[in-house]
């Protein structure tokens, strides 16, 4: 929606966090986390470039809204426990 | 206190009483002395600012928008292709709305080489947004920098200026110059406190991409601005006389035009000569006057137009040109005169490129010739003055 | 179990519009770990001025003021110098800017910055070529990399340039600490970054930035070729503190090819110029050791 020059700052001040951007939609893989198998290295916390995975008690919880499938926590995940399957499926 | 000096020192006393906070600065020729003069003040702690030697012009520019975004006063100063080189950066400033001020020692540019007086590095930046003040004096220099600072720097106007000397005319040559105590400046030109700035801690960006949806609307805003700057720069001349006892002539300065019935307009260093002329001339009845073109940017329209419509003819002396159309002020003059019910003949002529002179007996022919066309129309409404190999002679 | 290796505070928020697997992204986050609240950011023309989102979106948690392509030195200075004017002095300006807007239109800048000894840290995420306008070749683009003005053709084929050494060039400004960073190594990357915090004066970090599209990688391998690039020894981790060169991780010393067989910008390369190009890293890697053994 185009704001009324009114509206507008003087110069573009970008001052709204950028959680409006819903970059989950990107998504062609999504990571699912097997969190019985998961050892709390927080490995895939620290390698998320999107800041799309939190940690609950060290197990990780992927943030759909965000991730946009890159694979990186699968990748590096030491023991395997996280597993890229199709978007729309489980 | 009154003292004698050049058009740079009247810059560099302008920023020192301006309260400079940062100057960014490039020396090119004829500007260096203003520089070297701030990085007297600044080292003797007469002028407490930060001095950064930049590596360019562009650089100057640059670190001038970073510091005022940081809520700093800035000042810079250049000349022709130190100017010309900042011109990415000039749009910038403006697009971001930062009250920058600077001098333009205005001179020609090369090739042919030239260090010389000259206007069109200045005119190549009539479309950055930027405000445009052609002076005619030193003390105009000094007090027009005050002046830029305050009528930038108010809420509705929040756009950059620039003070335009005439290169060695003005720079390098000594006038008297009353240099303003610094309490009465102080009580005439507040501290910058700008709504937005970069604050610590305060998460926020500044100048990003914005989608073709949106754009416009930032633009029309600066337009307001500039309009706004229009009645901005009078109130703020108007102040300024009533505190320091003097003015400039707002933004089209008019002398002995009231019954006039051919003009000069023009700018910089060679109005104060066509003064002389006028005087000479009138002495023997011709009714001549002069019109000073002191704001480029904003364009005196309405000061044109009210001008125009009563008189036969204006002559419009171009210190630059246009190559493919005209010279610039000459565009514009006429621009603003189209919409008069009565139009005036109208001719341009471009004289004193690359610092050739301009003596009064040249400004003597001119108003010879704009008397003669406006009686009869001009056959070329160009015309070039004192170049040599064409038929004219102007000396 | 559960325990991070690197500060857990956050600085960016998702929703950055970078490509799914962006090392830069990684960069960023983990420079801003390292530095904390009190910092403001410049940016020129490049991947991170886009990555913040249209106005009014950004995903940093501290100011950020974009500016044009060549003018991340400039603005540092500039920005330190309204500090110090006003008194504020307990904060780090950083210039993040990507390799083309530092070793070619913003080395001259940069140089300045530099030379002025302005107290700020610049950042340069090296992704090799001008990634933002689409992949087209700078001066820090590898010998023997496709990019869209290094095609690969029968008449002119891939960069024959070697990559300009911006470690050596800001070594030569005799400026008090340099840095290479590597996004697979997050540990030794957040503990450049809180040393340079440390320094005053003019402080230098290359991170390397691995990138999906331009280096025609797979996205989830980012992490890993930014390891292959330390233990193949393309791009050592290793610090320059007031001259003197230390090797923060000697890597693996594991064959180029390792490095070069997983990214589609190397896939046209011949065996004798991958054993050229070998030589090269060899060669610096040597230089490097002797550099660090001589303490200079």
């Amino acid at each position: 929606m185009t704001k009324s020059y009114e509206e507008i700052p003087l110069t573009p001040i970008s001052d709204t966090p950028s959680t409006v951007n819903i970059t989950g939609l990107w998504r062609v893989m999504k990571p699912v986390v097997d969190k019985e198998k998961c050892k709390k290295c927080t490995i895939c916390w620290k390698f998320c470039p999107d800041v799309a995975i939190k940690l609950v008690d060290g197990v990780p919880e992927i943030d759909y809204q965000y991730c946009k499938g890159c694979g990186i926590c699968a990748a590096e995940c030491p023991s395997k426990c996280i597993v890229m399957v199709k978007e729309g499926e489980q | 206190m009154r003292m004698v000096m050049t058009g740079n020192y009247a810059s560099a006393y302008g920023a020192k009483l301006a309260r400079a906070e940062v100057i960014a600065a490039y020396p090119i020729t004829p500007q260096t002395s203003i520089v070297e003069k701030l990085a007297e003040f600044v080292a003797t702690g007469e002028l407490k600012a930060k001095f950064i030697p930049v590596e360019s012009e562009h650089s100057a520019m640059a670190a001038c928008i970073a510091a005022q975004t940081a809520g700093a006063r800035t000042y810079t100063a250049t000349s022709s292709h130190g100017l010309t080189l900042m011109h990415e950066v000039l749009m910038w400033a403006s697009g971001a709305r930062l009250p920058i001020v600077m001098t333009n020692v205005s001179r020609a540019m090369a090739p042919p080489w030239s260090v010389w007086a000259d206007h069109m590095d200045s005119i190549a930046q009539r479309d950055t947004g930027w405000l445009q003040f052609f002076c005619q004096s030193n003390q105009e220099v000094l007090d027009t920098i005050i002046m830029a600072y305050k009528v930038c720097e108010s809420a509705g106007v929040m756009l950059p200026a620039m003070i335009i000397e005439d290169a060695f005319i003005l720079s390098h040559t000594s006038e008297p110059v009353d240099v303003p105590e610094q309490q009465l400046v102080d009580s005439f030109l507040p501290a910058y406190s700008p709504d937005l700035k970069i604050e610590v801690g305060k998460a926020c960006g500044f100048g990003s991409l914005v989608k073709p949806d949106q754009y416009m609307e930032f633009r029309y805003k600066a337009m307001l601005a500039m309009k706004d700057a229009h009645d901005r720069i009078l109130r703020v001349e108007q102040e300024f006389k009533h505190v320091f006892g003097r003015e400039h002539g707002g933004l089209l300065e008019r002398y002995r035009c009231e019954d006039a019935e051919t003009v000069l307009v023009t700018a910089g260093s060679v109005a104060a000569t066509a003064k002389d002329v006028v005087d000479a001339l009138r002495a023997n009845g011709q009714r001549v006057g002069l019109a000073r073109i002191r704001a480029f940017r904003p364009f005196p329209h309405d000061e044109i137009r009210s001008l125009a419509s009563k008189l036969e003819g204006i002559a419009v002396l171009d210190r630059s040109y246009t190559f493919g159309a005209a010279g610039a002020m000459f565009t514009e003059v006429k621009a603003s005169v189209y919409s008069c019910q009565k139009r005036p003949v109208m001719k341009n002529y471009i004289a004193g490129l690359g610092g050739r002179d301009i003596t009064p007996k040249i400004l003597s022919r001119i108003f010879e010739d704009i008397q003669v066309i406006a009686k009869r129309g001009a056959e070329d409404e160009v015309e070039w003055v004192d170049v040599a190999g064409l038929p004219r002679r102007w000396r | 179990m559960g325990k991070t290796t690197i500060p857990e505070d956050e600085f960016t928020y998702p929703g950055s519009t970078g490509c799914p697997g962006c090392g830069a992204n990684l960069v960023m986050r983990y420079l801003l770990k390292g530095l904390g609240e009190r910092t403001i950011v410049s940016i020129p023309a490049c991947c991170w001025a886009v990555m913040p989102g249209y106005w009014p979106s950004n995903c940093l948690k501290v100011p950020l003021l974009y500016t044009a392509f060549e003018a991340t030195g400039a603005a540092i200075s500039g920005l330190r110098a309204a500090l110090d004017v006003k008194g504020v002095n307990d904060v780090t300006v950083v210039g993040f800017a990507g390799d083309g807007g530092t070793v070619d239109i913003g080395l001259q800048a940069l140089s300045g910055a530099a030379e002025r000894r302005t107290d700020a840290i610049y950042v340069m995420y090296d992704n090799e070529a001008y990634m933002n306008t689409g992949v087209q070749r700078s001066g820090s683009t590898p010998w023997g990399a496709w990019t869209t003005t290094t095609p690969v053709g029968s008449t002119h084929g891939f960069k024959h340039e070697t990559k300009k050494d911006i470690m050596a060039i800001m070594q030569a400004h005799r400026i008090p600490y340099a840095a290479t960073v590597s996004p697979a190594f997050p540990e030794d990357f957040i503990k450049k970054v809180e040393k340079a915090k440390s320094i005053k004066g003019f402080r230098f970090i290359h991170a390397l930035s691995p990138c999906p599209p331009g280096w025609k990688t797979n996205p989830s391998l980012s992490v890993e070729i930014a390891r292959l690039a330390v233990d193949a020894r393309v791009f050592p981790l290793y610090e320059i503190e007031d001259g003197k060169v230390r090797i923060t991780r000697k890597g693996k010393g594991l064959p180029l090819v390792e490095y070069l067989k997983v990214q589609g910008r190397f896939q046209h390369l011949t065996e004798p110029e991958i054993a050229e190009m070998q030589k090269g890293v060899d060669d610096s890697w040597i230089m490097l050791l002797l550099k660090e053994s001589s303490g200079t």
